[in-house]
This record gives C-alpha cells, structure tokens and sequence, in this order.
C-alpha cells in the first residue's frame, strides 16, 4: 500500500538465531533470522532485550556486523560483570529466540556516495561496524580508498583475523597491538596517539572521512587528534562503546 | 559509570519521537554549542538516562520512567531537528 513504508514503528520482535561463531575467546558472532527486518545500513546497530523469570529486564545496544543485504549478525564481546553479554557468548544457541529491535542510527552510518578517502579506527569491539563498512564498500563495488586502524590487546583478542588478513583491492589494515606482541610482530606495540596518527592517517587536505569506534577513553583520544591535524569535526564520526574488554 | 554518545540512546529517541534522531541537529540552551545528538555525553542509568552538553556539561534532556510512564525533559535544548 502506498505510504505504509514511509515511517516504520519500532517495534521488539523475536528473531531466530542461525549460528554462533567463535571470534577470539570472548566474543561470538550471532548470525540471525529476522522476519521482518527492513534492510540496514552500514554502521547501524540494534537493541537485544532480555526478560528473566521474575520479568526483570535488561536491555543493550549491538552494532550490526554485516553488511546491507547480508543476513543479519552482530558480533559480541564478553564483559564479565555485564548482564547481557554473557548469555549471548555462553549460553545462546543456533535455533534459540532473541528479542531485538532495529536497525538503529542515522549518524554513524557510510554509502558509497558520502566517498572518502575512509580512515575507520577501532579500539577492541569497535571494530564491529566498521566491518560491516568494509564489507559494504567490497559488495557494493566501492573503490574508496580505506585505512583501517584497528588497537587490540593481544593478537588473541584481534577479532575477524582471518578477513582482515586477506583485506579487499584499496584497503590498507594497520594493527597495532598495545598489550603483548607475538616474536616478530611487524605491526605497531603502542596505544593509539597523535604520534602514531600522524604515521598512518590521511591527510587532512584529502578531505578523508573517519569514523572511530571503541571504548570511550579511545574514541576522546583519536577523535581530538585528528580535529587538532586539521580534520574538519563534521568528519569526524564518532561512536563510543564505554568500557569494554580492552583496546 | 563511564559515559556513552548519542548513537546510544537511538532506539529510545525513536520511540519517543516516532523518527531516527541521532543525526538530528541540537544546540546547547546554555552555552550555544551546535552538534549532532550522536555527539552529545549520554548517561544510560543514571537512573534513568541524562543527555549533557560536551562543551558545558549542562543537562539537555532527561528520560525517567515511572509507572510504565515515560517522562520526558528537553528543557536543556535550544535546539533540536
């Protein structure tokens, strides 16, 4: 019917989980059945709902992991004191039914047409929609040149190593690992500062886009070094995870 | 409690608004600061959940609920959408 697409309710619905993948050792990548899911955008999250038998609820934000057009997935970390994260990496199984609602964002989202050169920085699980980014760029046939900055612990907590290895024509991955390097690490040791976005950020005169995603105390720091080398706010897109397992 | 940006709060500015609102424009009541709401400093349990300004620290809006009752504060915003 004409018009009933225009505005969309959001509403919680029951989703059926597909599969659990394992990541790295605390974080699972749950891929899900919606049935009525309307598309996404990449970038865009979603929020799980869990009720407990007393009715006591808790709610959480998951950034969506896969691309517009892929089956829906979010990738999950676990906090040890959270109330949501762990049943989803534990417990949750591939036929169990999940409450969610979404797709959720408008700001932190990229399409082909809003161009580049891209600059996307992670710290630890921020690397979630950023992937779902990357993937987008690859299946839309974008030739935006990318640079990803990704800041993990150890190479144990890198999450989607294997994808990342094997990075689409344009994309550059730089990792840097801040806790503990394996023999012959060729990636960067430290956290990341303005020091080391200087070695690896686009020029502010391209005009490149960024987006950067992580731990708060990561997305602060990035953030303001890059609008101190000249990178227009407007550019900078920011979305911030609070604590999590680490960068 | 660390604090989160606005991109977290756009499944509940839905429901309140019946739009997305994350890359809505807002200006700050007290001190002028223009930004998007996914800019601004979001306490999620606070409780209930407080929006500041990153530039004052004043508070912008406010959701409590109460009695299955939603009550909603924008008196911070000189500026929103």
């Amino acid at each position: 019917m004409a018009g009933t697409a225009l505005r969309r309710r959001l509403t919680w619905q029951l989703a059926k989980v597909t599969a659990v993948t394992t990541e790295t050792a605390s974080v699972r990548t749950v891929t899900l059945d919606v049935p009525d899911w309307p598309g996404h955008q990449a970038g865009q999250h979603l929020d799980i709902r869990l009720t407990d038998e007393d009715g006591y609820v808790a709610e959480r934000s998951y950034s969506i992991a896969s691309a517009p057009g892929e089956p829906v997935a979010i990738t999950v970390e676990r906090l040890d004191d959270g109330e949501v994260s762990p049943y989803l990496t534990d417990e949750l199984r591939a036929g169990d039914d999940l409450e969610l609602r979404g797709p959720i964002g408008g700001y932190f989202i990229w399409e082909p047409d809003d161009g580049g050169p891209l600059l996307l920085l992670a710290g630890g699980s921020g690397v979630v929609p950023l992937r779902s980014i990357l993937r987008h760029r690859e299946r839309t046939g974008s030739t935006v040149p990318v640079r990803l900055l990704y800041s993990s612990r150890t190479l144990d907590d890198v999450i989607y190593q294997a994808e990342l290895d094997q990075p689409a024509r344009g994309v550059e991955v730089i990792e840097t690992l801040t806790r503990h390097q394996p023999p012959g690490w060729a990636g960067y040791a430290r956290r990341v500062d303005a020091a080391l976005l200087a070695d690896v950020a686009w020029p502010a005169a391209e005009m490149p886009l960024a987006y950067v995603c992580g731990p708060t105390s990561f997305v602060e720091t990035v953030s303001q070094a890059l609008v101190q080398s000249g990178y227009p706010p407007e550019r900078v897109k920011t979305e911030r995870f609070g604590a999590t397992g680490g960068t | 409690m660390e604090a989160l940006d606005g991109n977290a709060i756009g499944g509940l500015l839905i429901e309140v608004f019946g739009t997305e609102m994350t890359a809505a424009p807002t200006v700050c009541g007290n001190c002028g600061d223009a930004r998007p709401v996914a800019e601004l400093v979001v306490y999620l349990r606070a409780p209930g959940t407080i929006v500041r300004c990153r530039t004052c620290d004043s508070v912008l809006m406010a959701f409590v609920t109460a009695h299955e009752r939603m009550c909603v504060d924008l008196q911070g915003l000189a500026v929103l959408g």
